[in-house]
């Protein structure tokens, strides 16, 4: 007999055939990917689903009787009460539920479910949307300084004082130079305490005092803690850079933006989070919704909740300069903004809004991406060349040198062309 | 001089932990029983430790170590972990591959005694069943298999590089939608396996050798239909009517590859290879079951596993033969480790300690003795069908509480014809045998014809029995499977096996082609 132990053996042989799975079945995972990310918060986009696709395609079939129909014998165990000539209701579901006919295998189910990892998932998901390797693109990444232990130094501040280190380098002096122990001391002034009662004789009291005298002498002349034994941590400050981020979504929500608006928007921001998410540790994201007023919101509100008014775009723009302000200092934060609207705005208020986002927001921001959103048959708008109210303020803005984008997206094929033209440019630009 | 005395009291071991030398002393006593006090006979033994992925793994790809890759084993895989990690299904404590030597997996989840029960049940219940059983000395290669697999898995990857994945696929997905339609039923010849791999290495070396591209400018013969064949004469040429479909499109469809012939050849010799394991359910598990109760029994008679260990044991023995009544919410159809194990007990019990009942109904087998030996040649000499036509006695009958229920479409009710009394033995006896006769379950599809001066057409016909036609949507894509193979038109008719009246038709056109053309 022989015992192997195969646990050792690569794991994932499965693979292949996972990934051969996946390639058949591609059109109706990729379909169920897209309807589940479309349920989906924004930031839960990235974990594994449990998707559930038509069997079809993924079906194997094979000759096998039909489960319906013609004469069928069954032995079954258990009878209780049945004579010869019984007769029996027919149960639910036709013939086929009992006996052997029943389908063990799951064949002839409608549905086929199994769970996606999260990487499957992704994959798929940006696959959809067919991104490139935009992780390997550079986003600017500011850098702030961080203090990080680098060893012990002679000089420092109290504070960093290294008791341990310093009460080492004092004790392996002392053992060196010999300094007299305070227990020596104290027998040395014993036994001359003791011989000067006994009244021995003064020569040898003379000894012990001059041998006392000698090894006090001695121990006040070799300190307990010497300057040389003082060590302090050092500190070094290095560059870090910084590993969170901050989206904000600003979106017009008055009445004009209507619900395959705000599907494009959303689907924006998603990619975005998404973008953010591969290239920093933690990305923390603020919804701010403005009509006439702005009020920042969570998720849900953000995207389902309809609000009547007017639109001041300089409200949402007032709200995020607070809001970092308040938590997100510019210092340690990389601030993404994206801001999706239709391109309404206040004629008043569009002097405001340029130079708000001008002198305030652009500044602070690494990237500032601005989604004009139109209804899908709204096609002829911008071929005319008229140019909405904001896309005009915000086109004053622009310049080389200001981390400002604009696009329009009208339907939601344009969603990733639009994403990946924005970063494109900037890789350009750095 | 003190002769040293092995001391049975002693425990083999103790805690639910396992470790090697654990294991090695279990299978050492276990062998002992199994080989000196069971009579039993097996193959050599490999006992392959596995985590439960690896598991998970071997289930998908039909059981096999080493199957080649295709989409279904992954789409198996998916379920079967989504089923497993939500709870709703555990996995099989051990998985036995039909070879020399015989390897069984064990899971290192398993407790001690668990490993105990599954080297008994696998490694020396199936592995005597596999190496006594007619129908597997008959059918099967248990020296080639591992072998034949690798160099399946090797070619196919071959040529998938070579062809693509998807052409390999396509010719995949219809082989294995045609796997049961893939076996002899009948012994022709017996080849085996490493032959195989030989002669296909041959053909291939023949063909590079004489490939002469000469012959590719020799005129084609004049036109003009060739005399036609009589209908017989034709038949007798393409050896119709053929009921292995795999055999005869890897032979004779006109427009397939080599290497895609190959392909077929390979999932026919693997379906050849499971077709005694689908006709012996019910004996091969109940022999693995009836071996591993005997054995863990002897363990605990002479002491050497503890109580708590037994208990464990029976634990999961009582419900690995649990049988569910019909109207219970768990009955799926009968248990084949329940019937088998009872029936197994049923033939020692007659063996040794017959009834009067016993005496008229099994006078061979009544009284002879030796209950051990009775069950041995059961083994060796039947396979389901048969195995209970010629043991289920009426007292299993009645333990059981078997009876038949015929289901006629046409009438409202369903029928109680016969129960377990005087009257019904035989016939549920019958009618329970032919539940386990794969000749009967599975349809009786055959090739019948095809118009090789015409059109081409392939014709299938399918011989109803009982009025149960074939499942319709099912039927249509395989059919189309069969199309893209042989490379033309493709009907099926599904005649009454009665009274050969037709009762439906199926008909798929010629595919784009699958072949070279």
């Amino acid at each position: 007999m022989n015992i192997i132990d195969r646990r050792l053996n690569p794991q994932g042989k499965s693979l292949a055939n996972r990934q051969r799975f996946l390639r058949r079945a591609k059109e109706q995972v990729v379909k169920a990917v897209r309807d589940a990310s479309g349920k989906r918060g924004i930031q839960d986009i990235e974990n594994g689903e449990k998707v559930t696709i038509a069997a079809g395609g993924v079906r194997e079939p094979s000759f096998h009787r039909a489960s319906q129909g013609g004469v069928r014998d069954y032995v079954v165990p258990g009878n209780k009460e049945y004579v010869e000539g019984d007769t029996i209701q027919r149960p639910d579901g036709g013939g086929g539920g009992r006996g052997s006919e029943g389908s063990a295998d799951g064949e002839g189910e409608d549905e086929f479910r199994f769970v996606l990892s999260r990487d499957e998932f992704l994959d798929i998901f940006l696959e959809d949307l067919e991104l490139p390797d935009l992780v390997k693109q550079k986003v600017k990444q500011s850098e702030s300084h961080t203090l990080t232990r680098a060893g012990y130094s002679v000089s420092g501040s109290p504070a960093n004082l290294n008791l341990v280190r310093t009460m080492r380098n004092s004790l392996s002096r002392r053992i060196a130079l010999k300094r007299p122990k305070r227990d020596e001391i104290r027998e040395l002034e014993e036994m001359l305490r003791e011989a000067e009662e006994a009244g021995e004789d003064a020569a040898q009291i003379q000894a012990l005092r001059e041998q006392l005298e000698h090894i006090v002498l001695r121990s006040r002349r070799i300190p307990f803690i010497d300057p040389i034994d003082v060590r302090y941590n050092r500190f070094e400050s290095v560059p870090k850079p910084i590993a969170q981020a901050v989206m904000f979504c600003l979106m017009d929500v008055s009445g004009s933006m209507t619900e395959h608006m705000k599907d494009l928007a959303k689907r924006f921001f998603m990619l975005l989070y998404l973008f953010l998410r591969r290239r920093y540790r933690s990305v923390d994201i603020v919804f701010i919704r403005h009509t006439h007023e702005a009020k920042e919101v969570d998720e849900e509100t953000f995207f389902y909740s309809t609000e009547t008014g007017g639109t001041v775009v300089s409200t949402a723009l007032e709200e995020m300069q607070k809001v970092v302000q308040e938590r997100y200092p510019d210092s340690e934060w990389n601030i993404y903004a994206a801001q999706a609207s239709d391109g309404d705005n206040m004629s008043s208020d569009n002097a405001k809004s340029a130079t708000l986002l001008r002198d305030v927001i652009l500044p602070m921001c690494q990237y500032f991406a601005y989604i004009e959103v139109a209804a899908e048959h709204n096609m002829g708008l911008s071929a005319l060349g008229r140019e909405t109210e904001l896309w005009r303020t915000y086109k004053q803005v622009q310049s080389p040198e200001r981390p400002l984008a604009m696009r329009r997206v009208r339907s939601r094929r344009e969603i990733f062309p639009v994403f990946r033209e924005l970063f494109a440019r900037e890789k350009a630009g750095a | 001089m003190t002769a040293v005395i092995t001391r049975p009291e002693a425990l083999l071991y103790d805690g639910v932990e396992w470790d090697y030398d654990k294991i090695k002393r279990v299978y050492d006593a276990v062998e002992h029983i199994a080989l000196k006090e069971m009579g039993l006979d097996v193959y050599p033994n490999q006992i392959e430790v596995i985590t439960a992925e690896q598991m998970l793994d071997a289930y998908s790809s039909i059981g096999m170590p080493l199957m080649y890759k295709h989409w279904s084993f992954g789409k198996h895989f998916a379920r079967d972990e989504m089923m497993y990690r939500k709870g709703y299904r555990g996995l099989a404590y051990e998985i036995v591959i039909n070879s020399s030597p015989c390897i069984s997996y064990i899971m290192e989840e398993n407790t001690m005694t668990m490993q105990t029960l599954v080297i008994a049940h696998a490694a020396f219940g199936h592995n005597h069943f596999f190496k006594n059983n007619q129908l597997f000395q008959q059918w099967t290669d248990a020296e080639g298999i591992l072998d034949y697999l690798e160099f399946a898995k090797t070619y196919i990857s071959h040529c998938e590089e070579r062809y693509g994945h998807a052409a390999v696929e396509r010719v995949l997905d219809a082989a294995h939608a045609l796997m049961s339609q893939g076996v002899h039923k009948y012994p022709k010849k017996r080849s085996d396996l490493r032959t195989e791999q030989r002669r296909e290495r041959e053909r291939q070396e023949y063909q590079d050798q004489t490939f002469n591209d000469l012959w590719r400018t020799v005129p084609k013969s004049a036109a003009g239909p060739r005399p036609a064949k009589s209908v017989s004469e034709r038949k007798k040429l393409l050896g119709l009517p053929e009921e292995n479909i795999l055999y005869f499109l890897e032979k004779k469809a006109p427009r397939l590859d080599h290497w895609q012939r190959e392909l077929l050849r390979i999932v026919r010799h693997i379906s050849q290879y499971f077709y005694p394991q689908k006709q012996t359910k019910v004996m091969n598990e109940g022999c693995a079951t009836y071996v591993h109760y005997q054995i863990m029994s002897r363990l605990h008679e002479t002491g050497q596993i503890s109580e708590g260990a037994f208990l464990e044991f029976l634990h999961s023995h009582t419900s690995v033969v649990f049988q569910p009544e019909f109207d219970d919410k768990r009955f799926s159809g009968l248990n084949p480790y329940a019937i088998g194990f009872a029936m197994m007990q049923d033939i020692a019990r007659i063996a040794e300690k017959p009834t009067d009942e016993d005496r008229q109904w099994f006078p061979d087998l009544a009284g002879r003795g030796d209950g051990m030996a009775a069950v041995r040649e059961a083994w060796a000499n039947f396979r389901d069908e048969s195995f209970v036509l010629q043991y289920l006695s009426p007292h299993l009958m009645r333990k059981l509480k078997l009876f038949s229920v015929r289901d006629d479409a046409e009438d409202p009710y369903l029928l109680v014809d016969h129960i377990h009394n005087e009257r019904g033995y035989r016939d549920i006896r019958r009618k329970l045998a032919r539940q386990y006769d794969l000749g009967y379950l599975e349809p009786d599809i055959q090739i019948v014809d095809v118009d090789l001066a015409g059109d081409r057409k392939l014709i299938l016909q399918h011989r109803v029995t009982n009025g149960v036609l074939l499942d319709e949507s099912d039927a249509k894509a395989v059919l189309r499977h069969i199309a893209n193979l042989w490379g033309y038109e493709v009907q099926l008719i599904e005649v009454s096996a009665i009274s050969e009246a037709i009762l439906k038709e199926h008909a798929v056109t010629a595919p784009s082609g699958i072949g070279v053309g």
